[in-house]
């Protein structure tokens, strides 16, 4: 349909023929973007020496003109000069219009972006390609891990979760290229699937305020993005290769664009990446390699007036799982907490054997805008997302080698944006979106942990903000999501008695065999999100951020169904049928201080959860495996309360000195007690060496002081060991001490050849190979964390 | 303009080839490795009763509790020949689980735990192709009247040999106590 629309639009503006010639074409000459008259420009009537100048109102007039088509050059100094076809037939009226303002042309073109600024009021943290690449042999959650106020929920090193001001998983909305990432976040064990050396920028908003991707962010929004592509002809691209020893690893990846001046360009990047067992200051932790591939392809057509772009990325990989960390039962985990190594330790390889992941995910999108007068620009985007899951633990027989966990997570995605200037000093955001999710569990053996289900949202979003003057602006949105699920799920007999479900839920039940009981629940929420916003200018150099949000989010697939063991945290899970929308209302407040020699941001905030839904033992639970801890999951009221601090001080040209810090307390205000897993607080120093005269070397040395947590649940429990006919205590709630890391980071440039620079950089984490364990680390209690990592990266750009 | 439309029809019919997938009946699962029962039986080397020792968890790691049968005591000064069955009742016929344990011997151990105050003495009389302990089948001797508890641990690959269980690693698979008299 829109290809049509788009088709007659063009068709209309050729108007009809006729014969003479002493005619007339006049006309206004515009701004395509905001429609203002274009004074000064230049229009040359092409294959003569004519040319007219436009008039203080835009106005021109050519005169003597036969009844023929003519081809007139009209240039001006802030514009693309651009050549039209006219049609004279008689006494002509015409009005062109040129894209104005070049470099705004560039920042809201249609690459990767729905909208040129994700939140107004809400301070954003950007990682550019630069910082990136630091990470290049590590991950997008290490990466993200470097802002203030974001700390990472692990699994071992390869599985690294973003947290961001506490939160993490499902409270945390990854955008990746405009499509929000459906890749089965709720699991802790599940990192984000996206490879950090596709992103070319990284945007952190700590809030939820970018209402026109999501509604339930309670957490806060990461915003991954490719490239923008130039307006030009030229052909680029870097490839990288680097090296580290801790896991004596390598990885390589390469990017090549090619981009013409009228607007077409493509597109493509490609990485592999490949770890071996990584080791701690002492050991190796057998069996955590890592293999991964990753790629996308994009192309399209970008003018100011309309565009489309294609894209599609693959990523996958396979991870290792500590093999020491695959225990039966709360037994086998109290050995492992009382034992200083891990009870497994083999040769280092770069063999991953189950325990292990082995995940896929697809991403295909279509988009295409059009400017619709001085309405706005109308974007359109479907895209498709396919999430495979495998999880490998250790089998038996004839399953041996299957995957326990086959999870397939497919999602499609409508949405409809318009981005209107509604005024000089306002802007309007208006869209929908609607999707339908559908995830398929395929019979492995073992019973599923997620149910296949089928999910419908409809949303509608609008952001509108206000520039009073200056020094203030405004920013208000709200959201509204409506939401289906349809859900397949088997219960166990004995489970659903337990909970009390066949009396409040028996219309549910499907079928009953006597074991087993088919339901099929089908639930229905109702979401509303607002966000309000203020940012004002205090003078040139201090800025104050206001924001308020309102999210509220639908408890997620585990959170509703769990029921049974979760291996690979050797605990019995119990989700909740009955559970309400999370609703999160966040006030957060921010002084940023921007200036040549001295700048700090400082960032308070409270985040105060209804409904918060934790997951927290209850009691203990003797089956034929063994004893194991019961987690129950249950809504309670929470607050965070934090502050995230940063600031830098250049010494002169050449020096810097860089601080972060960050510290949150989360308290549960019905239990009245700590929440769990919240970062310790952390604070971050930096001393940096620049010099553009000696090819850009750069120097840093980063000292990451980690305190102890000191503000936790006791969740610990006592369990009977035969051996020594003792209940002993298992200690699964105390945070490990503090500890101190020292970094160095380096790079230099070298001009390889007139077009093309070669960057080298060196790096050397944990360079003191101190032993110490990670409160975040869900492996803390079967292992420490890495030890000193040295690594060598080479990038050449051509 | 004929690439868009091009693609749009592509992915129009992905669209629409995809959704398609039938959700509506999924496939019950049956638990496979499931070891429901743990079954012991001591038969008296000379003369005496055969013993049975039993643990039983129909719903897996469900809310229910284990049940522990004991057949009898057992009598000082008896040596029995011990051998270890694992079953998953949950289907019909019962699977032998005891098997799959056998044919991956090297990959499986069963520990015994003697409680304080208990005197017998066990020893594991099978072995793996390496030539270290199974377990599965056992010699076990009561001296003297006494009473105490008595653990089997099947341990899913452990380290072999071993110093023991705090030591050997593993995925514990089932775990059962007994209370033992000898009488």
């Amino acid at each position: 349909m829109r290809i049509y629309f788009l088709m007659i639009l063009l068709l209309s503006s050729f108007p009809l023929l006729s014969q003479s010639c002493d005619y007339t074409l006049s006309g206004v000459l515009t701004d395509l973007h905001d429609g203002s008259v274009l004074e000064g420009a230049t229009l040359i009537v092409a294959g003569s020496e004519r040319f007219v100048v436009t008039d203080f109102e835009g106005k021109f007039m050519i005169s003597n003109l036969c009844n023929e088509t003519y081809s007139i050059q009209v240039s001006h100094p802030y514009c693309l000069t651009k050549g039209f076809s006219v049609i004279v037939s008689g006494d002509t009226f015409k009005s062109f219009k040129l894209e104005h303002h070049l470099e705004v042309l560039n920042e809201i073109s249609i690459d990767g972006r729905i909208v040129s600024n994700q939140s107004k009021t809400l301070q954003e943290n950007i990682l550019s390609k630069e910082e990136l690449e630091r990470f290049g042999s590590r991950s997008l959650g290490d990466a993200l891990a470097s802002l203030s106020g974001v700390s990472s929920l692990n699994t071992g090193n390869t599985v690294i979760k973003p947290m961001i001001n506490g939160l993490h998983s499902s409270r945390v909305v990854i955008i990746n290229n405009g499509v929000r990432m459906e890749d089965q976040e709720w699991g802790a064990e599940h990192a984000p699937n996206i490879d950090v050396n596709a992103v070319n920028k990284l945007t952190l908003i700590k809030g939820a305020g970018a209402l026109q991707y999501s509604g339930d962010a309670i957490g806060g929004v990461i915003i991954a993005e490719t490239a923008i592509i130039p307006f030009k002809d030229s052909l680029f691209g870097n490839t990288q290769l680097g090296g580290a020893s801790n896991g004596k690893g390598t990885f390589i990846t390469t990017e090549l664009t090619k981009s013409y001046e009228n607007g077409w360009y493509a597109s493509m990047q490609a990485s592999l990446k490949r770890f071996g067992d990584f080791e701690t200051a002492d050991y190796i932790l057998s069996n955590t390699g890592v293999n991964q591939q990753n790629a996308f392809l994009k192309a399209g057509f970008n003018s100011y007036d309309h565009g489309f772009e294609v894209f599609y990325s693959i990523f996958q990989n396979e991870i290792g799982i500590l093999r020491a960390s695959h225990v039966g039962s709360a037994q086998d985990l109290y050995r492992a907490i009382g034992s200083d190594r891990p009870l497994i330790i083999n040769e280092f390889t770069y063999d991953i054997i189950a325990p292990k992941q082995e995940v896929a995910h697809h991403l295909a999108r279509i988009k295409a805008y059009k400017r619709i007068g001085e309405l706005g620009k109308l974007s359109f985007q479907y895209d498709f997302q396919r999430n495979k899951r495998l999880e490998f633990d250790t089998r038996r027989g004839a399953d041996k080698g299957d995957a326990s966990l086959d999870l397939e997570l497919d999602t499609h995605t409508l949405r409809l944006d318009l981005d209107t200037n509604a005024s000089d000093h306002s802007s309007l955001k208006v869209g929908v979106v609607g999707s339908f999710q559908s995830n398929f569990a395929p019979n492995t053996g073992v019973r599923r942990l997620i149910p296949n289900y089928d999910r419908y949202d409809l949303g509608a979003y609008l952001v509108v903000d206000y520039q009073l003057d200056d020094q203030w602006l405004f920013e208000i949105g709200a959201r509204f999501d409506h939401t289906q699920m349809d859900v397949f799920k088997f219960y166990r007999k004995s489970f659903w008695e337990s909970r009390n479900y066949d009396q409040l839920f028996a219309d549910l039940v499907v079928e009953d065999d006597g074991n087993k009981i088919r339901t099929n629940p089908k639930l229905s929420f109702n979401n509303g999100s607002g966000t309000f916003g203020v940012v004002h200018d205090l003078d040139e150099k201090h800025k104050l951020y206001f924001n308020y949000s309102l999210a509220s989010r639908i408890p997620n697939p585990s959170e509703l169904f769990s029921e049974g063991l979760h291996h690979s945290a050797s605990r019995i899970e119990l989700g909740d049928l009955t559970f309400n929308p999370e609703i999160g209302q966040k006030l957060s407040f921010t002084l940023e201080r921007r200036e040549e020699r001295f700048s700090f941001s400082i960032n308070p905030y409270l985040n105060n959860i209804l409904d918060f839904i934790v997951i927290e033992p209850i009691t203990t639970n003797s089956t034929i495996r063994g004893t194991f801890q019961v987690w129950e999951y249950r809504q309670t009221n929470a607050q965070l309360l934090g502050v995230d601090f940063d600031a830098s001080y250049v010494f002169n040209k050449t020096l810097q000195f860089n601080h972060q810090a960050s510290i949150v307390k989360g308290f549960d205000k019905i239990q009245e007690e700590a929440l769990i897993n919240m970062p310790p607080v952390n604070t971050t120093n930096e001393i940096v060496y620049y010099s553009s005269k000696i090819n850009n070397l750069r120097l840093a040395l980063q000292s990451e002081y980690v305190f102890r947590q000191n503000e936790f649940p006791n969740t610990d429990f006592e369990i009977y060991i035969p051996e020594t006919e003792t209940q002993e205590i298992v200690e699964v709630s105390s945070p490990p001490p503090a500890y101190h890391l020292l970094n160095f980071n380096s790079s230099i440039d070298f001009n390889f050849s007139e077009k093309s620079t070669l960057t080298v950089g060196f790096q050397i984490t944990n360079m003191l190979n101190v032993s110490y364990r990670n409160y975040l680390n869900r492996m803390r209690f079967f292992a420490h964390d890495l030890g000193r990592n040295v690594s060598v990266n080479i990038k050449l750009n051509y | 303009m004929k690439n868009i439309y091009f693609l749009a029809t592509v992915l129009f019919t992905i669209l629409l080839a995809s959704c398609s997938k039938d959700n509506e009946t999924p496939e019950a699962v049956n638990e496979e490795e499931l070891i429901t029962t743990l079954k012991v039986t001591l038969v008296p080397v000379s003369e005496g009763n055969t013993i049975v020792l039993t643990t039983r968890d129909l719903d897996g790691d469900g809310p229910n509790e284990p049940e522990i049968t004991i057949s009898s005591n057992l009598t000082a000064g008896v040596t029995y020949n011990g051998t270890i069955e694992l079953l998953d009742e949950t289907k019909s016929p019962a699977d032998n689980i005891t098997e799959e344990v056998e044919e991956e011997a090297d990959e499986h151990q069963i520990f015994y735990t003697i409680g304080s105050g208990l005197d017998v003495s066990v020893t594991a009389t099978n072995l793996d192709s390496n030539g270290y302990f199974l377990g599965t089948e056992f010699e076990l001797t009561a001296n003297t009247a006494s009473s105490g508890s008595l653990t089997f641990t099947l341990r899913h690959e452990p380290t072999k040999p071993n110093q023991g269980l705090s030591s050997a690693g593993g995925e514990t698979d089932t775990e059962a106590t007994f209370a033992i008299t000898v009488e």
